[in-house]
């Protein structure tokens, strides 16, 4: 890292492991979060005394609204059978999963813990629609009443569009690319590859959006290990160094937004993750990056500097952004595609980025494995009201 | 009207929002105004984000604005509205912005841009929320 304060030390992923995203009605939250939790520690190359564990972070985005009323960090310490470990629950809207992420890597960073635990979760289809509508009647008098995440994302899709003549055939086109990718991960959730005439035939759900345009509603969970730069040889002689990491918020609310085409949190966390790794976007080989809806895609590779601002349509349909293209952008199939577990999403986008730098992608499926040359990718969450909040994440293969 | 009256569910009334639906059900739209930066803000809140004062008024609007953006609902759907609802942020000619829905249009025909002007329905309970709908149009 070439920018942080003084006393802070590197950071190193050594562990990393989710449980397939998908339907998981017959596992409890707590189920799948043990799942989680064996797959990182299962993954540490040189093993892991779990005593060694000195703290624990758990990501849930939205547990009670889905049913689970679930609190606090003893969700997590209790559930794994580390009781007495210092614990805490972190919400942080659709970001939540990377954020907790982020957390934990100051908790590192800072000397204050060497090992710390990350877990991010979220147990969504138990929910009804009818539930869930019910609740979102009773938000906010003014701004939000009867909204879903689509009533923010298509007043922006419809900005892009006037403002830069994106199309709704582009924004299919991240549909078609992110499904494909997600046919080769065995941890997505809809691994069924869809076709632009089927995108494009497929309801519309909030005009210009199509049910196709839009992620799932998926349980999953994932989860990391992250060690200080002096303790990371004792794991693993092939860790994932965190070069960068940043955090930007907006506005909460869609009518206070300074504009619809761009996402000024994005921009924040970008800038601030870049300047931390030392490296801008075309040092970046790999992208994780938060496909919600098929717009966030074209829109968010603007503000992370991809691509230049209006060009996002263009860029998908450049066939760069495939795996094998010059920058490959949501390999493992993205939320569209692999799904979108609130709390979950942004460690296993995390995740993917352990597995593809270190070369581990190959063994599950060849054909999503990315090469790498300077070997740095960037991961991307961001949500809470469209978008209030952004967390970018910029990960190595060598040491920063 | 049908005879059913309204279905379109009440607006949840807080101690800032008053003013905002009390305006409403006397045919008014109004925004905050802050007496020590000039800003108009929307809704109504105990503090002005911009400065932080706690002088504030409401200040009545025209009620003309345009489309700065929307989106045509068509699911999930409560039985109270009719589909595909148009949703529309409205920029209001004062400069304030306002997320609300517009009626008396076919959704096809809705477009950035288009000028609006408010008008008010009733809900249950006796509520009454400000929409809008294209300009120069006979109710
Ligand atoms: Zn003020």
């Amino acid at each position: 890292m070439t920018s942080t304060k003084p006393g802070m030390r590197r950071v190193a992923m050594v562990g990393a492991g989710m449980v397939p995203f998908g339907e998981h009605f017959d596992k409890g939250w707590d189920e799948l979060v043990q799942r989680a939790f064996l797959a990182a520690v299962g993954s540490v190359d040189k093993g892991l005394d779990r005593r060694e564990i000195e703290a624990g972070f758990i990501g849930a985005c939205r547990p009670g609204l889905h049913g689970q009323q679930t609190q606090g960090g003893v969700s997590l310490s209790g559930t794994i059978g580390l009781l007495g470990m210092p614990a805490s629950r972190i919400e942080n809207g659709c970001p939540t999963g990377s954020e907790t992420v982020r957390i934990g890597a100051m908790a590192v960073a800072s000397r204050w813990h060497d090992l710390v635990l990350v877990v991010g979760y979220e147990k969504m289809r138990d929910a009804t629609v009818e539930g869930l509508l019910g609740i979102a009647l009773e938000g906010h008098p003014i701004h939000n009443r009867g909204e879903t995440a689509l009533n923010h994302f298509a007043p922006q899709a419809r900005a892009h569009m006037e403002t830069y003549g994106t199309t709704a055939e582009q924004m299919a086109l991240v549909s078609v690319k992110n499904h494909a990718n997600g046919s080769h991960d065995p941890y997505a959730h809809h691994k069924k590859p869809v076709t632009l005439d089927e995108v494009m035939a497929s309801p519309l759900i909030c005009d210009p959006l199509r049910l196709l345009d839009c992620c799932p509603q998926t349980d999953g969970a994932a989860a990391v290990l992250l060690a200080g730069e002096e303790v990371v040889d004792r794991y693993t002689d092939n860790p994932v160094w965190l070069w960068g990491a940043g955090n930007g918020t907006d506005t909460y609310w869609m009518h206070e937004k300074e504009t619809l085409t761009s996402f000024p949190a994005t921009k924040l966390a970008a800038e601030r993750a870049y300047a931390m790794a030392g490296v801008g976007p075309t040092d970046i080989e790999m992208v994780e990056l938060h496909d919600c809806f098929t717009i966030m895609e074209i829109i968010s590779s603007e503000d992370l500097g991809l691509t230049e601002p209006g060009k996002g349509g263009q860029l998908v349909e450049s066939g760069d952004t495939m795996i094998g293209g010059r920058l490959p952008i949501n390999p493992s199939g993205g939320l569209l595609s692999k799904g979108h577990p609130l709390g979950a999403s942004g460690v296993a986008q995390i995740v993917e980025i352990f597995w593809q730098l270190r070369g581990d992608v190959a063994a599950q499926d060849a054909a999503r494995q990315v090469e790498f040359r300077r070997g740095l990718a960037l991961q991307h969450n961001a949500g809470g009201k469209a978008i209030s909040n952004s967390v970018v994440t910029i990960w190595g293969q060598d040491k920063p | 009207m049908s005879d059913v009256g309204p279905t379109r569910p009440a607006p949840v009334v807080t101690e800032d929002s008053a003013v905002f639906w009390d305006a409403a059900r006397a045919g008014r739209l109004v925004a905050q105004r802050c007496r020590s930066c000039g800003r108009l803000h929307h809704p109504p809140r105990p503090m002005c984000p911009a400065c932080h004062s706690i002088e504030l008024e409401a200040h009545e609007l025209s009620g003309n604005g345009t489309v700065y953006s929307y989106a045509l609902l068509h699911y999930p759907q409560n039985p109270a509205f009719t589909y595909p609802v148009v949703a529309a942020l409205v920029d209001l000619d004062e400069g304030v912005r306002m997320l609300s829905n517009l009626v008396g249009v076919e959704p096809e025909r809705v477009a950035i841009g288009m000028e609006v002007e408010v008008t008010f329905e009733p809900t249950k309970d006796d509520g009454v929320v400000p929409l809008f709908r294209p300009r120069g149009q006979r109710s």
